[in-house]
């Protein structure tokens, strides 16, 4: 049916960005993926009021709310955040030919958990705007419409969550200078 | 305040964009969710309630499905009366199969009890009790009218991380004293309580639907 095909046209290439920021929001994996199946569904059951070829801003506002209202429900504390034992700090085993030095891949990992632990260390309304901005690639506005907020409100909180990102990368940094 | 608060280029932006880690779905979820919509899209019905004799809500090909069904079901009921806990099981398991297949899992897509429960007044002789267990991780997707052993029934749907269940329920003693059993790859539990007996078929693992059955029963 038509309403089908558009839906599978518009809304589910992504699918991938809906699992990222729910991910980004509740750690679980698999709470998340239920999260986004629900949202998914609730996309489905309102597609008509989709107003644009753009899928992806109106997508991530049903499942950003889904999700929100699932912390709320669980009565989720902000900080200190518990990381998702995937996200644990042993290293996964390097496979074979990577192009790079085991010493660098090593470092790229040890980055990576540290920008993710960073991330994952601020409250879930200032995450959300860091992942929406720098993962997602939205606009202030589309993001504001996201978040229903203001795009000043949006400016400051990705001000005030980039400077709690940047002390913890610093001191991070400062503290490996034995590398 | 411009768009070009220039934090584009700013070091901690690269560093964020380049490092941080970008989830994916994992391979199920996609066919997992496009299942649901596809009964969705099926179920999406004006739900008036049904005229006397007639099945509420059915394509013609359900029509023409249920003649057969009636056919058959009718030469069951000869036997069916005395039915062993076999074939009440591979009657069971065939429903929830053909459900999937024609994607006809619900009759009335709702996620409120309150909504599925009087659905079935007038469509079977008995009030089937209706729980909510989304807030345990078994959401109720709906309810649908069945048929087995030579009666109507209600089917009420859940969902489990992406399995269904078919939760069918109807008034009397349970048959036979098995309680799980498995066929063509599909769980089947079943119990006695307050009266009514149930019947629970997923493709979901036997500890989660265990889980699900004694939740039920609480």
């Amino acid at each position: 049916m038509a309403r089908m095909q558009d839906f599978d046209r518009l809304v589910l290439p992504h699918l991938h960005a809906a699992v990222n920021l729910a991910r980004w929001l509740v750690h679980d994996s698999q709470t998340a993926e239920d999260l986004v199946q629900d949202a998914f569904l609730r996309a489905f059951r309102y597609f008509d009021r989709l107003h644009s070829n753009d899928a992806k801003p109106w997508l991530l506002g049903i499942v950003r709310n889904t999700c929100f209202t699932w912390l709320e429900e669980r009565r989720a504390n902000p900080a200190p955040v518990e990381l998702d034992p995937e996200m644990a700090e042993s290293l996964p085993a390097p496979a074979d030919g990577l192009g790079i030095s085991p010493e660098a891949w090593v470092d790229k990992e040890r980055l990576r958990q540290r920008v993710d632990e960073a991330i994952t260390a601020l409250a879930p309304l200032f995450r959300e705007v860091v992942v929406l901005r720098e993962l997602e690639d939205l606009s202030y506005a589309e993001i504001a419409k996201i978040v229903d907020i203001p795009i000043g409100t949006v400016m400051s909180r990705l001000s005030r969550a980039r400077r709690e990102l940047r002390k913890t990368l610093t001191d991070f940094r400062s503290t490996d200078c034995d590398g | 305040m411009a768009e070009s608060m220039d934090d584009r280029d700013d070091e901690l932006s690269r560093l964020v964009r380049d490092r941080a880690t970008r989830y994916r779905a994992g391979p199920a979820l996609e066919s997992s969710i496009r299942a649901e919509l596809a009964l969705q899209a099926a179920s999406v019905r004006p739900q008036r309630p049904a005229p006397a004799g007639r099945w509420p809500g059915w394509s013609l090909m359900g029509i023409g499905f249920a003649c057969g069904l009636a056919v058959s079901v009718a030469l069951h009921f000869w036997i069916g009366r005395g039915a062993t806990a076999d074939q009440l099981e591979a009657e069971l398991v065939d429903s929830h199969v053909r459900a999937l297949m024609v994607s006809h899992l619900t009759d009335v897509a709702s996620t409120d009890q309150h909504t599925v429960k009087p659905w079935f007044q007038g469509r079977v002789d008995y009030s089937p009790p209706v729980k909510d267990l989304a807030a345990e991780g078994y959401p109720l997707i709906g309810g649908r009218l069945d048929y087995i052993e030579g009666r109507a029934v209600a089917a009420l749907i859940y969902r489990r991380h992406g399995h269904f269940i078919n939760l069918f329920v109807w008034p009397g003693p349970p048959v036979g004293t098995r309680e799980t059993s498995s066929r063509q790859g599909y769980n089947v539990m079943r119990w006695a309580s307050g009266g009514m007996t149930y019947a629970a078929v997923s493709d979901l693992n036997d500890q989660e639907l265990g889980v699900f059955a004694t939740l039920l029963r609480q």
